[in-house]
């Protein structure tokens, strides 16, 4: 395995305000050395680890980027490498211009996950926690961010340690009493080891409920637009995302189908739908859209119904409220730039939710929904707390097997089979648990991690 | 001096139970062997338990019958009393266990050999292995007996037993012999030891034999044995061995025996420190026992004869190494012993053996080619670990002279192959004893289907018959083809059903089903269900049995059967010997040394050593998928 130098753009290729470019292996403080020039004048070779630096990145005397150099020498860091990280300003092309530069001193580019896998092959990381990282990369906000932290610190190798310790203690009880039934005794022992698996199924239960948690926070909380068509729903989602994914006219039942974002608020991610106005209709197309639409509405986290402001509430709106009645419902009144006939009053009468006064189609209102979505979610509904999350779907698999297998022996109990019948199911238990760890090895299971992994980590 | 020199094939060292089965092998698939005994009374000798079998030890008995050994048959023809052992739980830790005839099963033993063709018997002790440079080592090319003889042939097969500069211990008695008082081995050591060959020292024990007219039995617990004996070998017709069988007996240690015990263990030399060998924890003597289960106020004793034509009962349960006077007044403390006349002491026995991680899961050393090795000198524990070790180590010192792949068998076909890789592949600090929890796939694994398991391959290897593998195919169809009539015989909730159902405690039918259901419910099986069905054809017991626990364990049978193919993915990565495992990138120090020591051939091989870490292997898998890349490229 070499330690040639790697070199990627470790940020997502948009034009954000920050971007890093990650350099690593045994000649990366050289390669940094070739193009940056620093405020204090030393080299960066010269500079201790685990300290950032001011300075330019230079091709030849023309200056590309003002930039801080971060530096963290082997083997503490996340490579167990030298490991150089700078930080610029984003832009797709300075981003780009920068890994040009360093490619060209030295380093080469990394291959998808090639970061990762010398952390991994270096002994950095176990499987769980190089699984972990693929989350940090996906994880599209702060909240699902903390949950895959956690990971990487161990929790979940932790708790599944413990249970696979424990699990492992009855097998080798087991096994103790088969093969000397003199010093071991296995009279009532099914009724313990009921009370064991029980804690055990429990325990997976736990990790599986909160893996669902961190499903729902790594793809976004299910918010689904309603309204008539026409209320200006397209306009939100436009004003949420900031582009024009939606077809915005004046034309009502523009929207035939439905269109999902993602889209981040206040370090929230929504995966929002943004569905066809529902309203009585013979257009066999639009019908369908409005059938979905309901469907929608069934599946989701929150609703935003949208009621144009400068549009008296009729029937289609009674129907709306009616179908919403039991979500969490946030009502934007938009259109506030218009004369208002549809008052505050009005909507609470039909309908008992939190109410917001919006123009989608100039922004305003746009901030207090986020702030309500913020406060929803984020300390009402989802609790921040320091328990465990799976939220990658090959645990979950291994977790729900486990899961199966301790239910089979709850069975073998009750069956009344004998003790030597129990060790099959406690084994898939075991192996399962282990596989989540990386401590069980199946043979196809590090080309598949490393696959995912996305450029530049 | 001028001395003697012959040609061989293969050279057998020892005629214990590996020797036996070694030697029979070879002669039997025709290449001239020569079995060295240091004295010809001690073939196939039993110098330590009277029996036969056991918890997983009967299981590698009837492998061994089914591969074409001949300890099962010798058993058969000598043994005194049967049990099968755990009929209350599953079917896969069943065993059988024999007290055997200790003479008449060396003298059938004996016989057996004496009249084996290509097989030569020679009373000589081997002090020196002859080999010649090959690449990468040795290669044997004969040896050397005391009196100088020369013996040249193509293969080796060690089976020295517990013989090589073996020393007994009785208390502060201190005796330079191997068991029994027989003649030590005291050069093939050094012989070894210049081919590089590790050695080990172990140790094991034995406890006393008592006059049995000393014994007051009225204060035992009589154990008899089983109404209707089961044959080891499927070759025996079962009734040969309905015979009028002899009692063993039960009885207990108490705390007066212990606190004997615990004040005198500054003379037992294991304690003392005088025994440097490491002794076997799954086989405890007294001593240990007294220690380890402190909390323990009794330990079961089993009075076992040693032959129908001998006063000397053995004392199982209580091996020993505590001076003679404090054995006395320790088993005279025993409820029925109180007035025991200890015929020979026990004793502990130390010896040589070889780290067993130098050898191929053929038994074939790494660095000496044609050069086997079997039996406790592998570091194993047993009569039966031995036999089957011998077997197979004849069995590839033959196809080894034939250049033919040789015989390994995985963990999933046999504990014969449980026992070996176990060997070769783990570090074993202490005597190996074969055990049920050693064995991932048991379920797969019984007694029971040993020959469906075995034959076909012991037929291929040629120490089966025709006959029997034919009929091991017919018995595979009988199972298949009755196992599926049974699926649909439809049984309704009728009066007769209802009734048989009742007077066997199970639920009465609500409506029909099939008979497949019935064998299946936990208090049912297929035998006790023939009054509800008329179309059951005449068949053997043997395929009975099987269809009853195919059906009755179905679920965990196929879960079981998962379980080996996931591991079967990793037996089949191979890896290949020449990897030096120091050249890959981010292995561990501790796993390079073993990696290299052990030369896995799969990465479930390396997955089963110890110091390797499943980070390890993933890393090794890397490695591999990488050398796979690279080799695409350069192509």
């Amino acid at each position: 395995m070499g330690t040639d130098t790697i070199a990627a753009i470790a940020t997502a290729l948009t034009n954000a305000g920050l971007g890093i470019i990650r350099l690593s292996g045994q000649t990366a403080i050289e390669t940094a050395d070739k193009i940056v020039r620093l405020k204090c004048g030393k080299p960066v070779s010269a500079c201790g680890s685990h300290t950032i630096h001011y300075g330019f990145v230079k091709e030849g005397e023309r200056t590309v980027d003002e930039v801080m150099v971060a530096l963290m020498k082997a083997p503490n860091s996340y490579t167990r490498e030298d490991t150089v990280e700078i930080n610029c300003h984003g832009g797709v092309l300075v981003m780009q211009q920068i890994l040009g530069l360093l490619l060209k001193n030295g380093a080469r580019p990394a291959e998808p996950g090639e970061f990762t896998k010398r952390a991994f092959l270096n002994g950095r990381i176990d499987l769980a926690q190089a699984e972990s990282v693929m989350d940090v990369i996906q994880a599209q906000n702060d909240f699902a961010l903390k949950a895959s932290m956690d990971q990487l610190k161990g929790k979940v190798s932790d708790t599944i340690r413990k249970l696979r310790e424990e699990i492992l203690y009855e097998l080798a009880y087991i096994e103790s009493a088969l093969d000397d039934p003199e010093h071991y005794e296995l009279d009532q022992y099914g009724s313990r080891l009921l009370q064991k698996t029980e804690h055990s199924l429990e325990a997976i239960r736990r990790l599986l409920l909160n893996a669902e948690n961190g499903f729902v926070l790594k793809e976004g909380i299910h918010t689904v637009i309603v309204g008539k068509p026409n209320s200006g729903k397209s306009s939100l989602l436009n004003a949420l995302t900031g582009t024009d994914r939606a077809i915005v006219t004046d034309i009502a039942g523009t929207t035939r189908d439905a269109i999902e974002e993602q889209i981040r608020l206040n370090g929230i991610s929504l995966h929002v739908t943004d569905t066809a106005g529902i309203r009585m209709t013979d257009d066999e197309v639009e019908r369908i859209g409005v059938e979905r639409a309901k469907e929608y509405i069934e599946k989701s986290d929150l609703v935003i119904y949208v009621v144009d402001a400068s549009v008296p509430l009729d029937r289609d709106d009674l129907e709306i409220a009616e179908r919403i009645r039991d979500r969490n419902v946030i009502v934007l009144l938009n259109k506030s730039d218009l004369d208002a006939v549809v008052t505050r009053e009005d909507i609470t009468e039909i309908l008992d939710q939190t109410v917001l006064t919006v123009s989608a189609k100039y922004g305003e209102g746009i901030e207090q929904l986020e702030h309500t979505v913020e406060e929803l979610f984020f300390h009402d509904r989802i609790r921040c707390n320091d328990e465990v999350f799976i939220t990658n779907e090959r645990h979950k698999a291994s977790l729900r097997n486990a899961e199966k297998s301790l239910c089979m022996v709850k069975q073998s109990i009750a069956d009344g089979m004998p003790e030597d019948f129990y060790t099959i199911d406690l084994m898939d238990a075991y192996r399962e648990l282990g596989s989540v760890i990386g401590e069980e090895v199946a043979d196809d299971l590090v080309n598949e991690i490393f696959s995912k992994f996305c450029m530049g980590k | 001096m001028p001395c003697i020199e012959e040609n061989y094939d293969v050279c057998v060292v020892g005629a214990g139970h590996a020797g036996c089965e070694a030697a029979l092998a070879a002669a039997r698939l025709g290449f001239e062997t020569i079995l060295f005994t240091v004295s010809i009374d001690s073939i196939a000798m039993m110098p330590c338990n009277p029996n036969i079998g056991g918890s997983s030890k009967g299981h590698l008995v009837r492998e061994i019958d089914a591969l074409g050994g001949e300890m099962g048959k010798n058993i058969d023809k000598t043994f005194i009393q049967s049990k099968m052992l755990n009929r209350s739980k599953g079917p896969a830790v069943h065993s059988l266990r024999a007290q055997a005839d200790k003479l008449s099963y060396t003298t059938e033993m004996r016989n057996t050999l004496q009249s084996a063709e290509h097989l030569t018997i020679r009373q000589a002790e081997a002090v020196e292995i002859l080999t010649e440079d090959a690449r990468e080592g040795y290669r044997i090319t004969g040896l050397k007996t005391v009196s100088g003889g020369t013996y040249f042939c193509k293969a080796v097969i060690l089976c020295t037993g517990t013989y090589l500069n073996a020393r007994c211990l009785t208390g502060e008695m201190v005796t330079q012999t191997g068991p029994n008082g027989l003649q030590a081995a005291n050069h093939l050591t050094d012989s070894l030891k210049a081919h590089n060959i590790e050695i080990y020292r172990f140790k094991t024990g034995t406890p006393a034999r008592i006059d049995r007219r000393s014994i007051d039995f009225s204060k035992m617990k009589e154990q008899f044995g089983d109404k209707t004996v089961v044959p080891f070998s499927f070759t025996t017709d079962p009734a040969d061995v309905q015979i009028d069988q002899v009692s063993c007996w039960l009885t207990y240690t108490n705390e007066e025996t212990h606190e004997i015990i615990r004040q005198n263990l500054d003379r037992s030399p294991l304690f003392a420190g005088v025994i440097e060998g490491t002794g076997p924890r799954y086989c405890p003597s007294i001593e240990d026992k007294v220690v380890k289960f402190a909390d323990k106020d009794r330990h079961q004793v089993f009075i076992e004869p040693e032959g129908l034509h001998t006063n000397e009962m053995y004392i199982s349960g209580m091996s020993s190494s505590l001076p003679e006077d404090v054995q006395k007044k320790m088993y005279r403390t025993v409820p029925g012993l109180e007035h025991a006349k200890i015929v020979r002491n026990a004793y502990a026995i130390e010896y040589d053996c070889i780290n067993p991680n130098q050898l191929n899961p053929s038994l074939e050393f790494k660095t000496i080619r044609g050069l086997f090795c079997a039996g406790q000198l592998n570091g194993s524990s047993g009569y039966e670990e031995a036999a089957c070790q011998g077997l197979v180590a004849g069995i590839n010192a033959c196809r080894y002279i034939q250049e033919k792949e040789p015989l390994i068998l995985d963990r999933s076909e046999a504990y014969i192959g449980v026992l070996i890789d176990d060997l070769v592949t783990k570090e074993n600090r202490e005597p190996y004893r074969m055990m049920t929890s050693r064995a991932e796939y048991r379920l797969l694994l019984r007694q029971d289907n040993a020959d469906l398991r075995l034959t076909k391959k012991g037929y291929e290897i040629g120490l089966i018959p025709k006959s029997r593998y034919d009929w091991v195919v017919e018995k595979e169809r009988l199972i298949e083809q009755e196992t599926k009539r049974v699926a649909t015989v439809l049984v309704g909730a009728n009066q007769t059903v209802q009734a048989l159902l009742t007077s066997y405690g199970s639920i009465p039918l609500n409506t029909g089903t099939s008979l497949t259901e019935l064998i299946r419910r936990p208090e049912l099986n297929y035998d006790l269900l023939a009054p509800i069905d008329p179309g059951r054809p005449a068949l053997p017991a043997e395929v009975t049995e099987q269809v009853n626990i195919n059906i009755k364990y179905e679920g965990y049978i196929s879960r079981q059967i998962k379980q080996v193919a996931q591991f079967k993915k990793l037996e089949k990565k191979k890896l290949p010997q020449s990897l030096d495992y120091s050249e890959i990138h981010g292995l561990r120090k501790e796993a390079i040394q073993k990696l290299n020591q052990i030369k896995p051939v799969s990465i479930g091989q390396a997955s089963r050593i110890s110091g390797v870490s499943p980070a390890d292997l993933s890393v090794i898998l890397v490695y591999l998928e990488q050398q796979k890349q690279r080799e695409k490229n350069d192509r």
